[in-house]
């Protein structure tokens, strides 16, 4: 196996009842990689995510996430160490502090000491630029403010995949700039992410690969480049039409 | 305050009046606080405070423990898994509590003997045991709402930072749920306060067996019930009182 793929999913298959919201996915992503997954509401993109770190289980098919099989005993365990994720509805923990929630993971799945784990997390609240609210509830913040704290609690956890599940779907318009800055900076620095979201100007500055999804299969992929340039497919055109078009 | 005050004064004259119209038919003395036997009496029926509160408080101490082991598997996604906890919530939901204490108390050392632990139960645990497992399937139910009013996105981040089940449930999930709980379980608590008198039928020294005995020999049941029910009456009220002052603390602690 190529050490550089970090995440390979093979035809991967799953319902809900009746309903095929995955039908014989293959994704391999490289170390360093950046992919922008879009697709129609209900086209399995979340989906497809949501089982890299075993949040959704899957019917059929395999993931392997840097080497680790996520059907081996104790394989979820184990990639969910390496995979941080973001959420569309933040998911902060509302009855502990900012700098709380960030020592939560490190302190009890990583046994570092408070103190420790209180430095790493001003850290990473001084790289999403918000040290000085590291004492409030996230209520008490902004939406924006509330999803950086979300990226810099993963990043607390030093993954070496982000998944980002439609990040700045859930803000108002005037914040998802400064959470797309800290996603961008993020990318430079190298990360690996796969993120589902419809910016298509993140995509278009941060993507290595844009990968559209449509009624459970991935139907293309390209450089952003390419597919703003000339989609292959008229599904894809037809997406990207109605999403750019105000 | 102010409403706690209006409430006694109203008792107390409720009583003051009764007291004097002694017309035969009332026999206030029994429990009157100015005469040696009336303070020989008070202090008899007072005598059963610690036992009730004692009796009441670890039981609810295991009911409340009790409880969460029997709601935790009852939420697997595993049907195997939740099935035992069903069973258990359906079936002790289902004995009435009387008998279940007299199985409790004469029955259970029998069937222990027989298997080969050679156990006895006093009046004091029997009623203990029984108020525990008789009321937890009600907090088991109460843990399991709580619980499931915690979007499922905080366990999904609690896993993604790595927790364990163990504790998510620890450190993200029961505090938040403890806070939506709080009031139907202190309605537990008191529910076991009052159904703590029910002890009195096997020969636990608390405030209803007393009452019960000083009846036997005073003949006076009105005034000796009466001040029976008054005792569990300010049980109750320090209760609610000690329960609002808690609501607030973790409602202030909460919106810090």
């Amino acid at each position: 196996m190529n050490a550089d793929r970090v995440i390979e999913i093979r035809s991967l298959n799953k319902s809900f009842g009746d309903f095929q919201v995955l039908r014989n996915v293959d994704l391999t992503v490289s170390l360093g990689e950046r992919i922008v997954i879009c697709g129609p509401s209900g086209s399995g993109k979340s989906t497809l995510i949501r089982c890299v770190n075993g949040l959704e289980q899957y019917d059929s098919g395999s993931i392997t996430v840097d080497g680790i099989s996520l059907s081996e005993p104790g394989g979820v365990d184990k990639v969910r160490a390496e995979v941080g994720m973001v959420f569309q509805q933040f998911n902060l923990f509302p009855h502990l502090s900012v700098i709380e929630n960030l020592t939560l993971g490190p302190m009890k799945a990583r046994g570092l000491s408070r103190k420790e784990a209180e430095a790493l997390a001003m850290q990473y609240l001084e790289r999403v630029k918000i040290p000085e609210q590291a004492l409030k509830r996230p209520r008490e913040l902004s939406g924006g403010q509330q999803q950086r704290v979300a990226i810099a609690r993963s990043l607390c956890m030093k993954p070496k995949i982000m998944l980002f599940d439609e990040p700045t779907s859930a803000l108002d318009p005037e914040m998802i700039a400064e959470v797309l800055d800290v996603m961008v900076e993020l990318a430079r620095d190298g990360m690996t992410m796969l993120v589902v979201t419809h910016e298509m100007g993140f995509a278009r500055k941060v993507a290595d690969r844009m990968v559209f999804m449509d009624g459970g299969e991935i139907v293309e992929t390209g450089t952003p480049a390419d597919v703003f340039e000339a989609p292959k497919t008229r599904r894809f055109k037809s997406f990207l039409d109605k999403i750019l078009q105000h | 305050m102010t409403r706690f005050f209006k409430i006694w004064m109203l008792l107390g004259a409720c009583l003051f009046l009764a007291a004097c119209s002694g017309d035969g038919t009332w026999g206030w003395y029994v429990i009157d606080p100015s005469t040696a036997q009336g303070q020989s009496n008070i202090r008899f029926l007072v005598g059963g405070f610690w036992a009730t509160i004692q009796l009441s408080l670890i039981a609810t101490a295991l009911s409340m423990t009790l409880g969460l082991l029997v709601a935790l598997p009852g939420m697997s996604s595993n049907r195997w898994v939740r099935l035992p906890s069903r069973v258990y919530i359906e079936f002790v939901r289902a004995i009435p509590l009387l008998p279940m204490l007299f199985w409790v108390f004469y029955g259970l050392p029998v069937v222990m003997r027989s298997l080969g632990f050679p156990i006895t139960i006093d009046a004091f645990w029997g009623a203990i045991i029984t108020l525990a497992i008789s009321d937890s399937a009600f907090t088991a139910e109460i843990y399991r709402s709580g619980i499931q009013s915690i979007p499922k996105g905080q366990t999904e981040a609690a896993r993604t930072v790595g927790l364990t089940y163990g504790q998510t449930m620890r450190y993200v999930i029961l505090p938040q749920a403890i806070r939506r709980i709080l009031p139907p379980l202190a309605n537990q608590f008191i529910y076991i306060v009052k159904m703590s008198a029910f002890a009195s039928v096997i020969g636990m020294q608390e405030l209803t067996r007393r009452a019960n005995e000083l009846v036997v020999t005073e003949y006076r049941p009105l005034e000796i019930y009466t001040l029976l029910i008054l005792e569990y009456l300010v049980l109750v009220l320090i209760i609610s009182f000690f329960v609002r002052w808690l609501e607030r603390k973790m409602g202030a602690d909460e919106s810090r």
